[in-house]
């Protein structure tokens, strides 16, 4: 790995249509944001969040993030999710990724070429991601600049807050 | 170059010439719909400077009258943004009270030709009305309130093309169901609905539709405009300053597909799943159900509740079933009141709740227990949507529903309108 914007991880592989309420169950749409963190997968994959450590990556299949506009983005992001690639990723919790500064972009062939505990590591740089069992590396669709700056700066809120045009506050 | 109706509203509202696939658009936001769950304290952050007043309407919705000492918060939060900022346009519980999307068709909030954006999914319910409506997040809506902008990449578009008209028993929901059956999901490309047989589509109908494009993973979903949406903006809200839209001939469509609406059967959708999940009802005729439930922003509409009083008028609802139905607004509650379908469905037993999302988002008044087995004409039947996570969740149309509740197992609506006229 070089440069500032590269990451690595152990993978966590999801099949196609993985939707928002299996990453933020209803009945936490209402605590705060650290107990949503809490609820990742519990339906489905409730050993997700015992066994992941930091800066771990999902690969996803085809729609990731389907279904609703809750905060799922900001609850991957705050259980330490590293990165997210996946086949291609549903444009609404696409733009929660973007809105809270978690990265997820679209890797096609991403899921053929991963198995379940490979290593990945992404380069925004290059906009490739590897494979570090098998060597293979692939091309990461890259996202308009505009998008990368409010991902990579955190999200929205800390841009509207600098253009004061949102009170500050710590957590969120 | 020719662009699709997509592509030329978001061109107009980003003032560019052309719009095409790949491109980035950087739009004004005509009308801005903040729901309830906006105000919660997790996601809302007290608003220094907003763009613009007049562009913003608020609506309480998921949680009305409030259920939790949390909701009630969001909404005090609420009212106090709106008179801070001097907002008109606030839904409040009460006469005013409604889903948003519906609150937005029954006040013709949604403007033909420009964007709307809500922090809730299904905002692409104002396609019905030829509006580039998206559903967006929470910290897109405090940029779109506090800029007036909105960003959008720019998808391919599908078109499909209405043919023929539907069979007595058969609606909006089955066309959805079909679809989303034959075609799956429409990830990143928007939907365009048009053709000879759309004429024969109500706003109600189209409004299913529209709402139901959520389902298909769609940026968006916009219907053609016609003599019908002219006529309803006229209606419901003759100050408007429309841009009706249409999509240039010889635009490039990624897929151009028809559908002969009188060949259409009514459906059903298994559980966890919207998309390539449906099966003809006979498929899954006789399965029990514990509850029968026809509203939200799809399937709240007057026609809906007219469809389910037409079914169990003189009838009752099977013991061991509950039919609970939950009117888009309470405009429309008042016009069920008047027409007399609640008097008919309470009759029946079943239940008529006060306009809110509630059971379609496993909050209140309709939330599902373990193991139960739901049949629902709402949004969604994804896993612990509607309550439980053991819950099943079938999804039908309102005729389905109310046929099935009559029975307490999953049944054809079609012996109930043999002898109507489509």
């Amino acid at each position: 790995m070089s440069g500032s914007n590269a990451l690595g991880g152990k993978v966590w592989k999801f099949g196609d249509n993985i939707n928002t309420d299996l990453m933020l169950p209803g009945p936490w749409l209402f605590r705060s944001a650290e107990e949503q963190a809490k609820a990742v997968f519990i339906n489905n994959r409730p050993e997700f969040l015992r066994e992941m450590r930091r800066g771990d990556v999902i690969i996803g299949g085809f729609n990731y993030g389907m279904g609703s506009s809750r905060p799922a983005a900001r609850s991957l992001r705050n259980c330490g999710v590293g990165f997210l690639l996946a086949e291609a990723l549903n444009g609404l919790f696409f733009r929660n990724c973007v809105n809270f500064g978690f990265k997820a972009f679209e890797c096609p062939g991403v899921s053929k070429a991963f198995e379940e505990g490979d290593r990945a590591e992404l380069s925004i740089d290059d906009w490739t991601a590897t494979n570090t069992r098998t060597g293979q590396t692939l091309a990461v669709t890259p996202i308009p600049s505009m998008l990368l700056e409010m991902m990579l700066g955190g999200g929205v809120l800390p841009m509207l807050e600098a253009k004061g045009l949102i009170a500050k506050r710590n957590v969120g | 170059m020719p662009m699709t109706i997509a592509e030329k509203i978001l061109a107009r509202a980003s003032g560019e010439a052309q719009m095409k696939p790949g491109d980035l658009a950087v739009v004004d936001v005509e009308t801005a719909v903040l729901m309830d769950m906006t105000f919660l304290p997790e996601g809302w952050r007290e608003v220094l400077k907003l763009h613009d007043p007049s562009r913003v309407v608020i609506v309480f919705d998921h949680l009305v009258p409030a259920p939790t000492i949390q909701a009630a918060t969001a909404h005090s939060t609420g009212r106090r943004f709106a008179a801070r900022f001097g907002i008109e346009r606030l839904h409040d519980v009460g006469l005013d009270q409604g889903i948003a999307h519906a609150v937005v068709a029954d006040r013709g909030y949604a403007i033909p030709g420009t964007v709307l954006v809500n922090g809730d999914s299904h905002t692409c319910a104002a396609g019905a009305f030829n509006c580039a409506a998206r559903g967006v997040g929470g910290p897109d809506m405090l940029y779109a309130i506090t800029l007036g902008k909105a960003w959008f990449r720019v998808g391919e578009t599908i078109r499909y093309d209405f043919t023929g008209s539907l069979r007595p028993g058969v609606s909006a929901k089955d066309i959805f169901l079909y679809i989303a059956g034959t075609h799956g999901a429409h990830v990143n490309q928007n939907v365009e609905y048009g053709g000879p047989g759309m004429g024969t589509l109500s706003m109600n109908g189209r409004r299913t539709l529209a709402t139901m494009g959520a389902e298909l993973s769609a940026e968006f979903v916009i219907f053609e405009p016609d003599d019908m949406l002219t006529d309803y903006m006229h209606q419901m809200n003759p100050a408007a300053v429309t841009y009706p839209t249409m999509p240039d001939p010889g635009c490039i469509y990624h897929d151009r597909r028809t559908i002969d609406l009188g060949t259409l059967e009514p459906l059903v959708a298994l559980p966890d799943a919207v998309v390539n999940n449906s099966v003809p009802v006979g498929q899954v005729e006789g399965q029990h159900i514990d509850q029968a439930f026809i509203g939200s922003c799809a399937n709240g509409t007057l026609d809906d509740l007219a469809v389910v009083a037409h079914v169990v008028k003189g009838r009752h609802v099977a013991k061991g079933t509950r039919l609970i139905v939950t009117p888009g607004t309470q405009t429309i509650y008042h016009a069920a009141l008047r027409a007399g379908y609640v008097e008919t469905i309470t009759a029946a037993g079943g239940i008529v709740t006060p306009a809110t999302c509630g059971a379609c988002v496993g909050a209140h008044l309709g939330t599902v227990g373990p193991d139960e087995i739901c049949l629902t004409a709402s949004t969604r039947n994804f896993k612990g949507r509607m309550g439980d996570p053991s819950a099943r969740i079938y999804m039908g149309s309102p005729a389905t529903c109310a046929a099935s509740a009559l029975t307490g197992v999953i049944t054809h609506p079609g012996s109930f309108f043999a002898g109507d006229v489509a």
